[in-house]
């Protein structure tokens, strides 16, 4: 504990390279976050970023707010934003192509302003005395924060309980769909099918027979062309279809090839 | 005494309601009620006389308290009467002269199936026109004043179903609407100075009040006075309103009526007296209006209109007499008084004469009338001796007083005043010789009206030479019996006061001046009509000749200025409208439109923009912040 | 070194946090800027509350974490109606405001 004490009202070498070391990290997870197409991977990026932010926090003598961060903020809220990324936005990566004009221009002008201004804030406010929080944390950091949090800050502990409340009543409330008719029955559903005339029989099952059954992988028309109704739409939508018809020609020639060399070879066995 | 007031309003009030008012079942005795009742207006009016003779002067106005009228917090007015010496000589003047031609008229419309409503409205008038001259205060006045402009309205127009006259109607109406104009403004000018406007206060306290504000009030009053009595610039109506019958000429546009603005002017002496410019202003019109009607009058060959035009002058002379203030007052009611005399019975003569001839009014169409209407000849002919001043007769006295005090003026202004009023006593001379003459004497130029009837001329009856008689005795004798021992001056001295002039001549040597003009002018006129013959046909005359028959361009003026300047205005204004008005509606909607379509790509609804605008924003603050610890 | 620093990177993720809701269209990125955003802001209050020497940063920051938990899944719960709704989590998609 000492030592944790020790830690938070000095900076040390060590501190130093952790922090230049996992700074620069977190700046390109926060970057990645902001860049990659894809939004799972702008997810786990972030995910990085709050985890080496969560680091820092101990490093800064916030015992309780660096655990908190790994199990709320990177293990369920970021849980919940991947959730919701499979659910909606997995099946297309974002187009990082601009369609407001100006926009990116405005936004990185405001960005690079906003950014210089801030530093500069900083730079230019008298921060050069530092306390540490070696007697604020003396009698322990979780026991130090109790004590504000249920003396000092009661009731806006008390109002944001009810907020989370309120938040999770709310997230019900919009999720929630009220069914307002009848399910439609099996039959029901079979007679639509036949009115709006589209695909009557189930869809065709994927792979080839045979040869291949992964699903993604779409079965063969007739005349050798990959039928697209086979495969599922999210990997349709992601182009993560493998395309076996090629493979399959490719290899009946070979076929035929090797047939060829091995009658060839038995007419010369015949001429002898 | 003081009931007896109201009674002078109310009789021929009465006679109005009952003759309008009553149906055709009247139409037998409807004349005779009217006349009747204007004859008990009169002795009413003799009865008062008697009993303000029986006072001294300085006791002899009555004044009576009917009922408050408009009592609406500071501002009070009251139904209230004033009879002194001066609106006595307008109550005998309206009166008498009215009863005579409501006598008169009973005789000249007798033909006329609508006579029983031209009785009401000449009882309306009576009652307006005595209600003006006994109201004690400007409003009361201002009633009356607007019912005269009334009954005159529907007396032109009488015979509405002549366009011309219905037209005459409306022209006399709306030149009024000018005059009455100002005589509003000045009443409301009166009350923001004196806090009321009854003639008392008014009048006692106006020499307190600023002389600016005065000469406004009194610039107003002229206004008034110049529609009401034809004065230039608001006199072009009254030639017009000769389309009416020849007695409403006679009584309303000669004898009373025009002669209101005389009335006010002289009522509101007090008031003029301290405006020297107003007076300036007053006896510029009264100069320029005498010359101008005479000059309209010699050009003329419709009997009426000539006599119109003499009218027009006459009346000059007495708007001249009034704004020479004090010395000038008397001499204006005088001649205003012996005016009423001649003019009425000279106006009733020319009717006479149409009745003998057909209704014909062309004077270049009578000739050789005087064996054929003796008693209209001779009572014509004192009154023309009357208006041409010949000495004894009634207009000498009065005209020769005023010219006199137009040179009692003094300096340049007099010169200018007693020359102008000189030429216009030569120049009355002459068309009022060329009226006589083309009517009475020379050759009969007599032709059949256009039903081809052959004129027969004859004498009138006897409700008609009656009140002619009686005229003409007063153009003969009331000049007399006013000025020996100045009785008129000492009657009305009281009220308007009086002061003598210093005349750079002598009265005898104006006498003289006057009686030689008069001399010329006739002998123009005889040379030009009574020596070789009238042409049946005009000639076509010298341009001034041919402008004064156009009655001195007057209705072209107005045409051009304020006609079509009101047009040219008007268009200027939509123009105006047009371009300016609607340009910046329309400018700042397109502006606002153009901006806001600007405006609105900003509001494109993507988040994302807004949120760049915030952010911005945001960015803004800071720097703002730092800033201001910077500094 | 000198804890300062910290804020000097607070800033900087709170900055990359920004534009990338400026630029990113998805959603559920720009919901990720934003809690990117938040927990840069948590780091800065953390470090103030080292120079401090006192515990209130860590309070607000706890806080700032309590709040932002429950605007997740608020938030997260309109991305997926909204989806439902529209078959797209593009944030451009939702441009009813305009005209």
């Amino acid at each position: 504990m000492s030592q944790l004490a020790a830690a938070a009202s000095a900076t040390s070498t060590g501190e130093a390279v952790q922090f230049w070391v996992l700074g620069t990290v977190a700046v390109l997870g926060a970057l990645g976050t902001i860049l990659l197409r894809r939004a799972v991977h702008s997810a786990l990026c972030l995910a990085g970023t709050m985890i080496i932010l969560a680091v820092f926090y101990l490093a800064n003598g916030a015992y309780f707010l660096g655990i908190v961060q790994v199990v709320v903020y990177t293990g369920a809220i970021m849980m919940l934003f991947l959730f919701v990324v499979m659910l909606v936005g997995v099946t297309a990566a974002d187009s990082l192509k601009e369609t407001i004009k100006g926009q990116r221009w405005l936004a990185a002008a405001c960005g690079l302003g906003f950014g210089i201004l801030l530093i500069a804030g900083i730079g230019n406010a008298s921060l050069k005395h530092v306390n540490g929080l070696g007697k604020a944390n003396s009698g322990g950091n979780v026991q130090g924060l109790a004590a504000l949090i249920f003396t000092k800050y009661v009731f806006a502990f008390e109002i944001t309980g009810a907020l989370l409340i309120t938040a999770a009543v709310g997230a019900m409330v919009l999720t929630h769909r009220e069914r307002t008719e009848r399910a439609a029955t099996q039959r029901e559903l079979a007679e639509a099918r036949v009115r709006g005339g589209k695909q009557l029989p189930p869809l065709p099952a994927p792979g080839v027979y045979a040869r291949h059954n992964a699903v993604d992988i779409p079965g063969l028309l007739p005349d050798g062309t990959p039928s697209e109704l086979t495969v599922n739409p999210t990997l349709r939508a992601r182009g993560q279809i493998r395309d076996v018809s090629g493979e399959a020609l490719g290899e009946l020639k070979a076929l035929e090839q090797r047939s060829q060399d091995w009658l060839e070879r038995t007419e010369e066995e015949a001429k002898k | 005494m003081e009931n007896l007031i109201g009674l002078l309003v109310a009789a021929p009030l009465l006679g109005a309601a009952v003759l309008l008012c009553g149906g055709k079942r009247l139409d037998r005795v409807g004349h005779w009620l009217g006349t009747l009742l204007a004859a008990a207006s009169f002795v009413i009016g003799a009865v008062l006389f008697a009993d303000m003779l029986g006072r001294s002067g300085e006791h002899r106005a009555l004044h009576t308290h009917l009922f408050s009228w408009v009592p609406v917090g500071g501002f009070r007015a009251d139904v209230a009467f004033q009879l002194d010496q001066l609106s006595m000589t307008f109550v005998l003047l309206i009166t008498g002269v009215g009863t005579l031609i409501h006598l008169y008229s009973v005789g000249y419309m007798e033909h006329d199936e609508r006579r029983r409503r031209f009785f009401g409205y000449l009882n309306l008038f009576l009652a307006a026109m005595v209600l003006l001259v006994i109201a004690d205060n400007y409003l009361l006045l201002y009633v009356g004043w607007e019912g005269v402009g009334l009954a005159s309205y529907l007396l032109i127009g009488f015979w509405q179903h002549k366009p011309s006259a219905a037209t005459a109607a409306k022209k006399a109406f709306i030149v009024n609407r000018v005059g009455d104009m100002g005589l509003s403004i000045a009443i409301m000018l009166m009350f923001t100075t004196f806090g009321t406007f009854a003639f008392g206060p008014v009048l006692s306290s106006a020499g307190d009040a600023g002389e600016g504000k005065l000469t406004a009030i009194g610039l107003m009053l002229l206004l008034a006075a110049c529609g009401k009595s034809a004065q230039v610039p608001l006199q072009s109506w009254l030639g017009d309103a000769m389309e009416g019958p020849t007695p409403v000429s006679a009584l309303i546009h000669a004898a009373t009526m025009v002669t209101a603005g005389v009335y006010l002017i002289t009522r509101s002496g007090a008031i003029f007296n301290a405006a020297p410019d107003a007076q300036t202003a007053v006896v510029t019109v009264g100069a320029v209006t005498l010359l101008f009607g005479a000059i309209v009058g010699c050009a003329k060959d419709d009997i009426k209109k000539a006599l119109a035009g003499s009218t027009m002058s006459q009346i000059g002379y007495m708007i001249l007499a009034a704004g020479l203030g004090p010395i000038g007052y008397v001499f204006a009611i005088m001649h205003l008084v012996t005016h009423g005399f001649f003019k009425a019975g000279l106006f009733l003569g020319a009717g006479s004469v149409m009745h003998g001839m057909n209704d014909e009014v062309d004077m270049r169409k009578y000739g050789g009338l005087r064996k054929y209407m003796p008693v209209t000849f001779v009572t014509f002919g004192l009154g023309y001796l009357a208006i041409i001043g010949f000495p004894g007769l009634s207009g000498f006295f009065s005209k020769d007083k005023i010219i006199e005090a137009a040179f009692a003026k003094g300096g340049t202004e007099g010169w200018i005043l007693g020359g102008a009023a000189l030429l216009g006593a030569a120049i009355t001379a002459y068309y009022m010789t060329r009226v006589m003459l083309m009517t009475f004497f020379g050759e009969k130029r007599w032709v059949p009206d256009a039903d081809g009837n052959e004129p027969h001329p004859h004498e009138s009856p006897k409700t008609m030479t009656i009140p002619m008689i009686i005229l003409a005795l007063g153009s003969l004798g009331a000049g007399a019996v006013f000025s020996i021992n100045d009785t008129f001056l000492k009657w009305l001295e009281p009220v308007t006061g009086h002061a003598e002039g210093h005349s750079p001549v002598s009265a005898l040597t104006v006498t003289i001046a006057t009686m030689a003009v008069l001399v010329i002018g006739v002998a123009i006129a005889w040379s030009q009509y009574g020596r070789r013959p009238v042409p049946a046909v005009a000639p076509r005359g010298s341009l001034l000749t041919r402008a004064a028959r156009r009655d001195l361009l007057q209705d072209d003026f107005n045409h051009v200025v304020l006609v079509r300047g009101g047009e040219q205005l008007t268009r200027g204004l939509v123009q105006i409208d047009h371009t300016l008005v609607d340009g910046a509606v329309n400018g700042t909607a397109t502006a606002v439109g153009g901006l806001s379509g600007r405006l609105r790509r900003f509001q494109n609804g993507y988040a994302r923009s807004y949120a760049v605008s915030m952010f911005g924003g945001a960015a803004v603050l800071i720097a703002a912040t730092l800033l201001m610890r910077a500094v | 070194m000198n804890p300062v620093n910290y804020l000097y990177l607070a800033a900087l993720l709170f900055t990359i946090g920004a534009a990338g809701v400026l630029i990113r269209r998805n959603a559920i990125v720009v919901f990720m800027c934003v809690e990117l955003m938040l927990n840069a802001c948590n780091l800065a209050f953390v470090a103030f509350s080292r120079l401090h020497g006192n515990l209130d940063g860590q309070i607000i920051a706890f806080f700032t974490m309590v709040v932002a938990a429950a605007e997740v899944v608020v938030g997260l719960a309109i991305i997926v109606t909204i989806f439902r709704s529209r078959h797209s989590a593009s944030v451009d998609d939702a441009s009813l405001l305009k005209l």
